[in-house]
């Protein structure tokens, strides 16, 4: 009987578990890593970037994401939208073309790879004859030329990838129309440029990579010109008036040659090399459009945008990838400038004086300095949402107004349910806020703490860097900046409170900095104050950086957080621990040495405790001694495999069968290497132990710390050593908050007994919740805690979820995670959790990530296991160690250094893609509403006012005609 | 011998004190009073004194006592009387039950065995055996668990003789586990034939460790299970953070590489088993025990076998969290905030009593182990502990820190 109403009872809490939790990977943030391809869809209006990893990403209007992954594991080099069409080919380097579509479900856009082909040459070819290296997706759509590095074109017909073998156009049959006296057949190398012609879609150029370049006729199949150019070529641009043909080169030139209807036409109209004189590095891509003129420039990875008289050097911080440039307006003027870089897109707003950069609103680089450290804050009141998108808009102001081009698709997904932050500290001493509130995570607002230190490098270094009269007219544009001055800057912990506006932030160097929003400038000195966390603890030296250098002057600091207090622990190791109580107006830090508590209305510290253990060497020296001493042996170990292979040469010298002899010994050597395996020892920890006392979590709670009738502020810190100090915080009456001190004393002390380090303190209240953040309950948005039954402390280490009972402490639950399974917790958070069935439940719960890369769900305040899922390769430690977690369930973790991966264990949260992409219309020319058309047409219709109605209207009929005899 | 050294080491302050602290508890009742150290007369001179101060004349009581590891052992004539005074560390508990009670079980851990009602078998201790009246035979064979655990060979009857189950009991030494893990390849028979699948083995084995010194474990065993649950699929790192989760009791189903020296199963021969490396125990020493023969899982032999999923050695090591409560908080200045006498106070203040000389305040404070040791007990071994951590001024943080963690090895 018993048995049986238990098992109902489970199946209920299994259904119950399927209304609250599920696990989705969402979207994904930020700028992809290692990008390789750009192609750009006029019709659609949709962007795409093939990365080195495989994968492909369309994006159009901002909420308009798509994301595609290569099932092999190689790079996508190419990526062609098929005009007017949803299709999209993609090459990668291992020669295949894979056909991608958007294909419509449900009334949403997926995604999808629809086939794949690998050109296939004649038997006994060697394989660079159908190795691609240009592809040419033709405007009929229907058609693909691949040009490959054997000089030969193949035609293929798709989607289906059907090989049109007969009008393949040869390496033999372009050297037979070409005439013999200027084509050595070393002209006839491998295809580097295809271009269709922009009037007459039946004549492409074939551009050889040695210089030569020929206009094939596709219904004829002969060879119409030929152009002998004799510089190695890098692109080729046939211009919309189909008159002329520009070819750019190695050696930095660019020339312009006619198009004209006599063959013998072979002298170049024009020819210029834009920088000097002497050679300079190639242009490997010349675009010409009716009015402006852009090429790609070596050396500083620059692009030269030239307009009448307008010439200017765009200066990018990493290589460039591609570009295009996006048309609009009834002249199908260029309006913008899209460059893919190495490390981020950037926009250039051609129409505006002075070409500024359009602000990006996704593709953002998160690591235009290296982050350091995340936090974020769910639902934020709209009064600090609106003063920091105010103090974000005065830091933008430098960007163009106009907004983003590139608009194709429909976002469908509703509104986000509410306004998140995610902040990230970054190497620099930077701490950006985003917008994480929906698909795109967008820029608010960027903090600067490095103008409170006095650094090495003025911070006025970096901008107008451009001189008068310099040439190439060099200007600096993007934001990727990965180089640090100096690293102690770096931001490690963030604390923002989101009620009061107040920010603490910590760093590299023990630094603690409490700032406050303030929609004014205001110049002002930040005061310091030195933290001793050693306490006199002897025998210590630390040798590791400095302290950081503050200010005495005051510092003029822009609307926004401004920093008002500075604390500075000593020895200045970095901060682990940090936490900000608004109400009580206190802050407490940690590191490896100890902990303290600063109050920032009196500017005194209240409290500091060493935590180090005198034994540890390791924390005692900092963390350079550690570095070294792995250089040393690294070092050692490199001499010692030369010194080995230098006495091999030696043996090669003399005779064989020392040779052999020494082969041997090397054998035995390596195969000693390989014997002497990986192991671990197997050891209960000890107060031995290194950074035992790293304080890993500060925790300030409003509980019943000494007896239970009265509830007192407490602080609770716990250390890598397993050990949990608890303080009670003795805080002046309001009136007298100003004037008389806050005490902090002792009260517990707990040691665990298996010593694994502490991740986690959480304070339930009587009813088994966690207790609200500070302010919470002022603000009415949240439950005031149940302070009439008795309140719990919840411990978790890496190891185990420990429930003791207080005021008295004794364990109450418990469960044990590494001791069953061997995975140990990385990272954890609470959230709350909403039933996707019934509105009003909802109950909370324990995210966890373990060092396996799952992430489990623990219920409160019973502590059982609820549900897990994998989430990330348990090899990427980088990213289980970003991984932040919301209250509401979701989180996000680095999936490169530029990249988050959204992720949601919510039901009723989920922040995803949306959207729909649809077919351009076909008949091109009918609609007034129809999208911006692909090259090929919009060449066509930018070169209408030249061209004659009737010559318009023959033309289309042609095309139509070829259309139809193509099919 | 060792045990005796031990003690000595660790009441090296002793030498001079000339009486012992006694604390004893009869029923609810407490009573401190002091006995001299060197002339404390014999057994039943401490029998009637205790009977006079808790005023039970005529109640038929047994003594025990607390020892410093925290076992309940018994007093119950003048050696081991003596034996209980000489060792107060620096309280002498002593733990008074009537006859007529549920019998005490004295033993590793018995306090907590007793609570958790586990402790079926009555005080048999020699030279008192005969008191208990359902004990007629008069046999003077103690139960297993009123002895102390030492590192063994469990569930012998349960496994496939190839395997050896080998449960590792750090109880009471400071002897390190004492070995390292490697990944491997294990060649395992299948019906589809010899199948090569990863593996864990032990690499290497730490002179004087525990693994070493009882030679229950060796060189190249593979691991198969760490404290019942399989490590197949299992990366060389998980299986040693759970093994480090589990160290307090930890219990390792190896394949020995040395498949000479395997026990028979009961039936055959058990005398064979325990032969070659397998007797070579040092102090610590090693035993075979068939303690939870359970014929259901003889079907399935490498599933957690009772020993392991009865899970009292679970609670056991968990309950070992030292908690410091300050009870009686009084208002301090926040001067001392920057004093650097804080940190000391923070650290000694748990040192109420006679040591406590160096503290400038000392703080009352209540020190507990959760577990059902009860928090006199515990009390009286941090008080030893803080008392020997004041006596050293010297002594830092670190010794403090190591003594605390014998103390969790309760």
């Amino acid at each position: 009987m018993k048995r049986f109403r238990r098992h109902g009872h489970e199946s209920d809490r299994d259904r119950l578990k399927q209304e609250l939790f599920q696990f989705n990977k969402t979207v994904e943030h930020g700028f992809p890593h290692q990008p390789s391809a750009l192609g750009y869809s006029p019709s659609l209006q949709l962007l795409a970037i093939g990365t080195r990893s495989g994968a492909i990403k369309l994006y159009g209007v901002p909420g308009v994401e798509f994301m595609g992954l290569h099932d092999e594991n190689a790079a996508v080099t190419q990526v062609h939208f098929l005009p007017h069409q949803v299709e999209l080919v993609t090459l990668l380097d291992d020669n295949s073309l894979h056909m991608w579509t958007l294909r419509a479900h449900k009334g949403l856009s997926e995604l999808l790879e629809m086939g794949r082909f690998t050109l296939t040459g004649p038997p006994g070819a060697p394989p660079s004859v159908t190795r691609v290296t240009t592809v040419l997706a033709h405007s009929s759509g229907e058609l693909l030329l691949l040009g490959t590095e054997g000089g030969h074109v193949f035609i293929v017909e798709v989607p289906g990838f059907r090989e049109l073998e007969e009008r393949n156009i040869s390496l033999d049959q372009v050297a037979s129309s070409v005439p013999d006296d200027y084509i050595g057949r070393r002209n006839l190398e491998h295809v580097e440029a295809l271009q269709e012609s922009p009037v007459n879609p039946d004549q492409v150029v074939i551009g050889y990579g040695r210089g030569l370049m020929v206009i094939w006729d596709l219904r004829k199949r002969c060879a119409i010109q030929h152009i002998p150019a004799t510089q190695q070529l890098e692109s080729v641009w046939w211009t919309e008036e189909e008159s002329y043909i520009l070819s750019s080169h190695s050696d930095g030139s660019y020339c312009r040659w006619m198009v004209g209807g006599k063959d013998v036409n072979e002298e170049k109209e024009k020819s210029d090399i834009p920088y000097g004189h002497f050679p300079c590095k190639a242009i490997s891509k010349i675009v010409h459009l009716s009015t402006a003129d852009g090429a790609s420039y070596g050396d500083r990875h620059c692009i030269t945008v030239i307009h009448g008289k307008t010439h200017v050097a765009l200066d990018f911080t990493s290589r460039i990838i591609d570009f295009f440039v996006i048309r609009e307006g009834p002249q199908w003027d260029p309006s913008a400038l899209v460059v893919l870089v190495e490390e981020e897109l950037v926009v250039i707003d051609l129409q505006t004086e002075g070409w500024p950069v359009i602000q990006t609103p996704y593709l953002v680089p998160l690591h235009s300095s290296a982050i350091t450290c995340s936090h974020h804050i769910s639902v934020i009141p709209l009064k600090l949402w609106e003063r920091i998108t105010a103090a974000g808009d005065l830091q933008n102001a430098h960007y163009s107004k106009k907004p983003w081009p590139i608009t194709g698709g429909q976002n469908l997904a509703s509104d986000p349910p509410q306004r998140d932050l995610l902040l990230t500290g970054h190497e620099d001493g930077t701490v950006r806020f985003w917008d994480a509130s929906g698909v795109c995570l967008y820029p608010m607002y960027k903090l600067s703490t490095a103008g409170v230190f006095h650094t090495d490098a003025d911070p006025n270094d970096n901008m107008n860097q451009g001189t008068e009269g310099e040439w190439p007219p060099f200007r600096k544009v993007g934001c990727f900046d990965p180089y640090s001055d100096d690293p102690r800057l770096g931001i490690q912990k963030i604390h923002l409170c989101k009620y009061s506006g107040y920010l603490t932030v910590a760093g590299t160097a023990g630094q603690i900095l409490v700032l406050e929003l303030n929609d004014e400038a205001a110049e002002q000195t930040v005061e310091a104050k030195v933290v001793d966390l050693l306490q006199g603890q002897e025998g210590f030296r630390w040798k590791g950086h400095t302290r950081l250098d503050a200010r005495d002057e005051p510092v003029l600091f822009p609307p926004g957080f401004q920093p008002f207090a500075l604390v500075q622990c000593q020895p200045p190791a970095v901060v682990t621990a940090l936490t900000l109580h608004s109400e009580w107006k206190l802050v407490a830090f940690g590191t490896s040495h100890g902990f303290g508590v600063y109050d920032y209305q009196q500017k005194n510290s209240i409290l500091i405790k060493c935590t180090l253990n005198p034994s540890d060497q390791l924390a005692m020296e900092g963390p350079l001694s550690r570095v070294k001493s792995i250089k040393k042996s690294l070092r050692q170990s490199f001499r010692r495999i030369r010194r080995s292979r230098v006495s091999l040469r030696k043996h090669h010298a003399s005779n064989a069968a020392k040779l052999h002899d020494a082969n041997a010994r090397l054998e035995a050597e390596l195969a000693e290497m390989e014997l002497a395996p990986v192991q671990r020892k197997i050891e209960a920890r000890s107060s031995d132990d290194s950074f035992t006392g790293l304080v890993r979590m500060l925790y300030f709670a409003d509980t019943f710390l000494l007896d239970s009738s009265h509830n007192t502020p407490s602080l609770w810190a716990g250390t890598n050593g397993g050990c949990v100090f608890a303080y009670m915080l003795r805080l002046p009456p309001v009136e007298h908050r100003a004037d008389e001190p806050v005490t902090a004393h002792p009260a517990k002390e707990i040691q665990l007994m298996h010593r694994a380090p502490v991740v986690g303190i959480v304070v339930l209240d009587g009813c088994g919740a966690p207790l609200p953040e500070p302010l919470e309950v002022a603000h009415d948005l949240a439950r005031s805690p149940d302070m009439q039954g008795s309140h719990h402390l919840l411990v978790i280490s890496e190891e185990q979820f420990k429930v003791f009972t207080l005021p008295k402490v004794s364990t109450k639950m418990k469960l044990k995670l590494t001791a069953m399974d061997g995975s140990r917790v990385r990272r954890v958070g609470v959230a709350w959790f909403g039933s996707s069935r019934s509105e009003d439940y909802s109950e909370s719960g324990l995210v966890v990530l373990t060092n396996q890369g799952d992430v489990h769900v623990v219920s409160l305040p019973a502590v059982k296991m609820q549900v897990h899922y994998p989430c990330i390769r348990r090899e990427d430690v980088s990213g289980i160690a970003s991984c932040v977690f919301t209250k509401h369930g979701q989180g996000f973790y680095l999936i490169s250094p530029s990249e988050f991966e959204r992720f949601s264990l919510s039901t009723r949260y989920l922040v995803e893609p949306r959207c729909l992409v649809e077919a351009p219309p076909k008949s091109a020319t009918s609609s007034q509403h129809r999208p911006q058309p692909d090259r090929a047409s919009s060449a066509y219709s930018a070169a209408r006012p030249v061209m004659e109605h009737a010559l318009l209207n023959d033309e289309s009929e042609y095309l139509r005609e070829t259309e139809e005899r193509m099919y | 011998m060792s045990r005796q050294q031990q003690q000595q080491q660790r009441t090296p302050l002793k030498v001079t004190d000339t009486v012992v602290e006694v604390k004893s508890k009869f029923e609810a009742e407490y009573r401190r009073f002091a006995v001299k150290k060197n002339g404390p007369g014999g057994f039943q001179e401490f029998y009637g004194l205790l009977q006079t101060i808790h005023q039970i004349p005529g109640v038929d009581v047994l003594l025990g006592y607390a020892d410093v590891h925290g076992d309940l052992l018994p007093i119950n004539n003048d050696d081991n009387f003596h034996k209980a005074v000489s060792s107060a560390n620096p309280l002498l508990r002593i733990i008074i039950t009537k006859k007529e009670d549920e019998p005490v079980v004295f033993g590793t851990n018995s306090l907590q065995r007793r609570k958790k009602g586990l402790g079926l078998t009555g005080l048999r201790t020699p030279g008192a055996g005969s008191t208990h009246s359902k004990n007629r035979t008069g046999l003077m064979i103690g139960m297993p668990q009123n002895f102390r655990q030492v590192s063994s060979i469990i569930d012998v009857d349960i496994l496939p003789e190839t395997h050896r189950r080998v449960r590792l009991h750090k109880h009471g030494t400071h002897k390190p586990l004492g070995f390292y893990i490697r990944d491997g390849v294990s060649v395992r028979v299948t019906p589809q034939g010899v199948e090569k699948v990863p593996g864990v083995f032990i690499s290497r084995l730490v002179r004087g460790g525990l693994a070493e010194s009882t030679g229950l474990l060796g060189v190249n065993d593979e691991i198969l299970e760490v404290n019942g649950i399989d490590v197949a699929g299992k990366s060389l790192d998980q299986v040693t953070d759970m093994m480090v989760a589990n160290s307090h009791n930890l219990i390792v189903t190896v394949k020995p590489a040395n498949q000479r020296n395997n026990v028979m199963h009961r039936g055959s021969k058990t005398s064979m088993g325990n032969s070659g490396s397998v007797g070579s125990a040092g102090s610590t020493g090693s035993i075979l025990s068939h303690d939870s023969p359970s014929p259901a899982s003889q079907s399935n032999p490498i599933t957690a076998s009772n020993s392991i999923a009865e899970g009292d050695s679970d609670d056991e090591d968990d309950d070992g969290d030292i908690i410091l409560e300050n009870d009686s908080l009084m208002p301090h200045d926040s001067h001392q905030v920057t004093d650097s006498n804080n940190v000391n106070l923070n650290r000694d203040s748990p040192t109420n009593g006679p040591h406590s000389s160096t503290v400038v305040r000392p703080l009352p404070q209540s020190v507990s182990l959760p577990s059902s040791v009860g928090a006199s007990l515990s009390d009286s071994s941090m008080t030893s502990n803080y008392n020997r951590n004041t006596a050293h001024t010297a002594s830092n943080r670190q010794e403090s820190m190591r003594e605390d963690g014998t103390i969790i090895t309760l």
